[in-house]
């Protein structure tokens, strides 16, 4: 058992977080720490600087930009981002289809595809759930069907996050109807401009537009935009939402978030033993839970992942939410308040129940905390 | 950072599982053993004397392993898992870690070493308020170079059958630490609700040998021991909630009611998955605070931190320790309200040690008084406290 980082490691964290708070420009930061939102632009220049320093898909192979990091040292890379308030890059490039070409992908896809994926040249979309696919993500009904080299799609997907920005969207479709749902799956890269697919915006509950609905009407697709085999798409939809073990607990996000709302609101805590007492409780489960994730990645060089990363996603959103809660109560009346896109500690505040409420997703995207507990129940106690 | 025991903390650890098997692997002895005086197995005491656990913190010139606190850790967790009343934390962690923080070279070597091999059983007798490490309800007083304690302990840890007490008591300085023959007090012997043994001791003017400097002030010593004690004995608590999640998942896959077993029930498996939880972020915590007490102890890192690190595993184990204990009972049902099934002793143990050295609610003050003195918790850093609270917006 060691209590430090070893020297090497430290110095990697310093390494990590002077670039971070170095190189990113301040004004995109300060977007981030203060919540507001980040335009496209902003999250393209981000991830083309990070890129340029090697910094935006260090978890991809080596020889299309990935650096053979250690799980810790990517852990250390994320939250030392996170902590800096730079926008993480494109989770639909980095995380999600990045690796999936580079695994499954054809040579001329990984040529055409990776580059600009790593650099952003490429926004993509994702085209995963369905209106009534959503945890039970299989039951899928969006078609391709062969015409010639092609495929023809039709259907409609749903929370597609800023798709309004997307160029491309990786998509699952059913190519066979006749076998077991998960059997008749495959996965197409569609360019969002060709002719019948349309982008719808879907207003939520936080009054921003941050999620679409993607219908497709007789949308034409070559042959060579299949990924992997023919009904082999479930495999790679497993492969994309089992690759990560890094990150899945936003702890540096939440550290922060809950470190400023103690700054701003330092006389209101002061005045307030049950105030302190639940800011006490968040830390000591922010520590806990960060904790967590270190045992993770120093356990899981090379092996399976331990048993313990599936509490990360489970309990890091639940803090998440929870001190998204309690920036709502320091901000009580004042959240009432016009003028929340300002660039300031007042504005922050006055957003805390938009934001509040954007954050319910959390605990329902990515596997519903429900569908988590269900992978502790039966792929870990074997209930 | 490094969560992951060595190749010899891993053999102690399998040394110490097999052993302890071998007397409580059938939870009736333990029903047995707790049920006469002295409440534990003087057998299995000798024995844990023979393989050096007794003396594992002690320095060797001080007759004991000369290891640390993570290995004394290692032992307790599988003292948690079978539910061993064996005074280990009281008697060990407790009182010989005041013995050997505070102790002269003589009186560690007598005591530490005597300890160590097995033939004398300490315990530190303690009355003050609600885990003060100031003494309250003994006074000593002094007459040349002899020293008298007057007063009253009502709960001392194997009061009745302790060879050495470690009492604390009010002197001029605050509070002095004070060696006293077990025999040589007044005192009446109860079991506790968890099985142990505790005593009341009385003190009417009896001598008593200063431990270590006879007029300093040794309240922050006390309050180190009673750090360590948290912090060890949430080694103990975290096998006790692991092996309760263990019973509780066996036992959901075996039960039967209307006609299947209880795990095609998922009000009852998501239940299980936050039981998984709950243990999960403890182990780390426990981990990580039983490192800090480690580092304090080899002089790595100064004594606010083991108050810290103590600090936020009780909070993180009041919570923990009554949600796993209590749906331990809950997920078996009535089977766990009886006294010859192993999961209720259990919770009534967590309960014990959550009250030895200072609840969560005690420790959930402490920290919220300083709660704004730092910024976010970081602990990569050389404190988790290291760094400070950000005064102004970066940049802007």
């Amino acid at each position: 058992m060691q209590l430090q980082l070893t020297e090497e490691m430290q110095a990697f964290r310093e390494e990590m977080r002077t670039f971070f708070t170095t190189q990113v420009p301040q004004e995109i930061r300060d977007v981030v720490l203060q919540g507001r939102e980040l335009s496209r632009d902003q999250i393209v220049q981000s991830m083309q600087i990070l890129n340029a320093a090697g910094l935006a898909v260090p978890h991809w192979p080596s020889e299309w930009g990935g650096r053979d990091w250690t799980d810790l040292q990517r852990h250390l890379w994320n939250e030392e981002m996170q902590a800096a308030g730079v926008p993480a890059p494109l989770m639909f490039n980095a995380g999600m289809i990045g690796p999936v070409i580079a695994h499954f992908g054809t040579p001329e896809q990984k040529q055409e595809f990776l580059p600009k994926t790593a650099n952003c040249d490429i926004w993509w979309s994702q085209g995963f759930s369905e209106p009534d696919a959503g945890s039970d993500l299989a039951a899928l009904r969006t078609t391709a069907v062969r015409d010639g080299d092609d495929w023809i799609v039709n259907g409609q997907k749903t929370w597609t996050t800023l798709g309004q920005y997307g160029d491309w969207i990786f998509t699952l479709v059913r190519t066979n109807p006749d076998v077991k749902k998960q059997a008749g799956i495959s996965m197409l890269l569609i360019d969002m401009r060709t002719e019948g697919l349309e982008v719808r915006p879907i207003e939520l509950i936080d009054g921003g537009h941050e999620v679409n609905e993607v219908w497709f009407t007789d949308v034409r697709v070559p042959g060579a935009n299949l990924v992997g085999e023919v009904d082999g798409g479930w495999t790679i939809a497993k492969f994309l939402l089992g690759n990560e073990r890094v990150g899945v607990a936003p702890v540096g996000a939440t550290k922060q978030a809950l470190a400023r709302a103690k700054r701003i609101c330092a006389d209101l805590i002061a005045e307030d033993p049950l105030l302190r007492a639940r800011i006490v409780e968040l830390e000591n489960e922010l520590l806990a839970l960060e904790l967590t994730a270190l045992r993770v990645v120093a356990h899981s060089a090379g092996g399976e992942p331990h048993p313990a990363s599936s509490v990360l996603k489970l309990k890091g959103t639940e803090l998440q939410q929870a001190v998204t809660e309690l920036v709502v109560d320091l901000a009580g009346p004042a959240a009432f308040a016009l003028g929340d896109d300002e660039a300031s500690d007042e504005a922050w505040f006055r957003r805390s129940v938009p934001t509040y409420l954007n954050f319910r997703k959390a605990s329902i995207y990515g596997g519903s905390n429900e569908i988590q507990r269900q992978i502790i129940s039966r792929g870990i106690l074997g209930l | 950072m490094d969560f992951t025991y060595d190749d010899e903390q891993g053999a102690l650890r399998e040394a110490v599982r097999g052993l302890v098997a071998r007397t409580y692997g059938e939870y009736e002895n333990r029903r047995r053993t707790v049920a006469s005086d002295p409440g534990y197995d003087e057998r299995l005491w000798g024995q844990l004397a023979e393989m050096g656990l007794l003396g594992l913190p002690f320095g060797e010139d001080d007759g004991g392993s000369g290891a640390t606190w993570v290995e004394a850790a290692i032992v307790l967790q599988e003292l948690g898992r079978v539910l061993a009343p064996e005074p280990y934390l009281t008697a060990v962690v407790q009182a010989g870690g005041l013995v050997a923080d505070v102790g002269t070279a003589e009186q560690r070597a007598e005591l530490l070493g005597g300890l160590s091999s097995g033939e004398r059983l300490l315990s530190f007798a303690h009355a003050s308020r609600r885990w003060s490490p100031s003494a309250s309800g003994v006074t000593a007083s002094q007459d040349g170079d002899t020293w008298t304690l007057q007063g009253r302990i009502d709960a001392v840890p194997q009061g009745a059958n302790a060879d050495v007490l470690i009492v604390s008591a009010e002197t001029p300085a605050g509070t002095g630490l004070f060696v006293v023959p077990g025999d040589a007090v007044e005192r009446s012997g109860h079991a506790t609700y968890d099985g142990g043994r505790s005593a009341r001791v009385v003190l009417g003017g009896v001598a008593a040998t200063p431990l270590g400097d006879a007029g300093a002030d040794q309240t922050s010593a006390i309050a180190a021991a009673l750090d360590r004690t948290i912090v060890l004995g949430a080694n103990e608590a975290l096998g006790i909630i692991e092996q309760q999640l263990v019973d509780t998942t066996a036992y959901l896959k075996s039960r039967k009611q209307f006609g299947v077993t209880l795990n095609n029930f998922q009000a009852l498996t998501f239940r299980a998955a936050d039981m998984y939880t709950s243990v999960e972020l403890t182990h780390s915590l426990v981990a990580w605070a039983t490192m800090v007490a480690a580092s304090v102890a080899a002089g790595e890192r100064d004594s606010e931190q083991l108050s810290d690190a103590a600090a936020r595993v009780a909070v993180q184990l009041g919570t923990a320790g009554r949600h796993v204990g209590q749906e331990a009972i809950q997920l078996h049902g009535g089977i766990a309200m009886t006294a010859e099934y192993r999961v209720g002793a259990g919770t009534s143990r967590l309960t014990y040690l959550e009250h030895l050295a200072g609840d969560r609610g005690h420790h959930l003050n402490e920290l919220a008084a300083v709660v704004a003195d730092h910024g976010a918790l970081d602990p990569l850093a050389a404190s988790v406290l290291g760094s400070a609270p950000v005064t102004a917006e970066v940049g802007s």
